[in-house]
């Protein structure tokens, strides 16, 4: 790729990310705040706050390329810390959805977990553990992964054993589908 | 006081703990909860990196059916709260964002049942007085942490107790006669849905808190959070296997709730844990014991 297609693929990213973020990046100031209260930087490629600093360029194809925004848990303590009001948890989050969408996901086992869980809602309407350990490490191949927990679960009696089966599932799927759907519409990828 | 009630998906398995207790205590405390029927998953760790719209359509469902029974919803999983606080308060926010939800979820839902912790509840609602007011076998002599982890505290907008240093478990737990301990990880996050997709990194996590709750000298860990839960009390066992031997109980708030209020570990689903809680109901005991020598000592001397 010439250094003007990749500059016109991120602008086009760019504008991508405002749409469906609607976070102004612009505001960070770098002082690094979200870095240094996230539980998982020790584990990050791209700590939170260069992550920041890779979308303010409009770089977001390395942004979405990182592992970091799949080991990002979801804690929102970046987002209630920021001094400059920046939705911080929010770029993560819509990174992850973009990431998806253009197809570079990093962290490939923990998109499958959230694959998994999302099928499982769809057929049930609820979560079920045991589909969810036997199902998880099927796509991940790593068979035997936490089963040795789904054991201990069943003696401590904390497994339920038969999924709960919807009066009204075919309701619960078309309101699935059809966020989904909308969400597609929105995301403009895929 | 009635309250719809949304238990989710971890309350009828993993948590299932907070699911007997929180029935059991709530009924003793004069609080009814009615099960909202026939409810959905909330979507809780995995729909929010999906897309915006499954995220708030999910809970919006449940919200939509409390709401035509015209009653706020008492939530007692942190996650599940925060998903549905989440969507209450984007739809009484916008009216494009309610037109969009009623029409994905094929329900009315206009923002007005209320999505409500059920620690706060009992915090705000009830009052730590009336829970006092019910105690008959006191948790003296307890050292205590609380832990809230990230979804009762964050973010700040549909937060139901202070981001930095919340106080309700604290003040329940005080008011059953424990003594709550002082430490830096109230609102820390335990790893949630990475201790199963990627151990290393969430394992890490759930031991840093376990560590400083052995550092602060607590007997046990006291939280409202399912996912937290499992966390701290399942995941020892497999930190065991990387030689850190841990035994440190992990309660649900409700639970210390039902032992003070006189009722059966076995009723509130005390004996599910993994880490056994013998050591807490021993402890218990003996400083009731060492109360009543005290007492029976000074009756005679006077
Ligand atoms: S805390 Fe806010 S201002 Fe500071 S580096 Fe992070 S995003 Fe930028
Ligand atoms: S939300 Fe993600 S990036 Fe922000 S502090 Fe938590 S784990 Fe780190």
């Amino acid at each position: 790729m010439t250094l003007n297609e990749r500059q016109q693929q991120n602008e086009a990213l760019r504008s991508e990310f405002l749409r469906r973020s609607g976070v102004d990046v612009s505001k960070c100031y770098q002082c690094g705040k979200c870095s240094a209260g996230c539980p998982v930087g020790d584990h990050m490629d791209i700590p939170t706050n260069k992550i920041m600093r890779l979308v303010q360029m409009g770089l977001i194809d390395e942004a979405m390329q990182s592992s970091a925004i799949w080991l990002c848990a979801s804690c929102v303590t970046c987002t209630t810390r920021c001094p400059k009001g920046v939705d911080v948890a929010h770029v993560m989050e819509t990174l992850r959805q973009m990431a998806k969408d253009h197809n570079c996901v990093a962290e490939k086992n923990i998109d499958k977990f959230h694959t998994v869980w999302m099928n499982i809602l769809h057929k049930m309407g609820r979560m079920y553990e045991p589909g969810l350990i036997v199902g998880r490490n099927m796509v991940t191949g790593n068979i035997f992964q936490d089963t040795s927990f789904g054991v201990p679960y069943l003696a401590h009696r904390k497994l339920k054993l038969m999924p709960y089966k919807s009066n009204n599932i075919d309701e619960i799927k078309r309101m699935i589908e059809k966020a989904e759907a909308m969400d597609r519409e929105e995301g403009g990828a895929r | 006081m009635d309250y719809a009630y949304f238990p989710g998906c971890s309350l009828e398995s993993t948590g299932i703990e907070f699911h007997m207790s929180a029935k059991a205590v709530t009924k003793a405390l004069g609080i009814n909860l009615i099960e909202i029927p026939d409810w959905n998953c909330c979507g809780a760790s995995s729909a929010h990196t999906r897309g915006h719209w499954i995220s708030l359509a999910l809970p919006a469902r449940n919200m939509a059916i409390a709401e035509a029974a015209k009653l706020d919803v008492a939530i007692p999983c942190a996650a599940c709260y925060a998903r549905s606080k989440q969507v209450e308060v984007e739809v009484s926010q916008s009216a494009e964002t309610r037109a969009k939800i009623e029409e994905i979820i094929g329900r009315p839902y206009k923002g007005e049942s209320k999505a409500r912790n059920l620690t706060d509840i009992l915090y705000r609602d009830l009052g730590v007085d009336k829970i006092a007011a019910k105690v008959v076998r006191p948790l003296d002599g307890l050292n205590v942490l609380t832990y809230y982890g990230c979804l009762m505290t964050r973010p700040p907008e549909l937060a139901c107790d202070d981001v930095e240093d919340p106080v309700s478990l604290d003040e329940i737990m005080k008011a059953l006669g424990a003594n709550v301990l002082q430490w830096g990880f109230k609102t820390e996050c335990c790893g949630g849905s990475l201790t199963a997709c990627r151990p290393k990194v969430g394992l890490d996590m759930t031991q840093k808190i376990l560590d400083a709750a052995i550092k602060a000298g607590a007997d046990c860990i006291v939280t409202a959070c399912p996912m937290c839960h499992s966390n701290l009390d399942m995941r020892q066992a497999q930190l065991a296997k990387h030689d850190h031997n841990y035994h440190m109980p992990v309660f649900f708030i409700t639970e210390m709730i039902g032992l003070a209020l006189g009722m059966k570990q076995k009723d509130l689903g005390v004996d599910r844990h993994f880490i056994a809680t013998e050591e807490v109901m021993c402890k218990l005991e003996e400083y009731e014991q060492e109360q009543i020598q005290k007492m029976m000592n000074e009756g005679g001397e006077a």
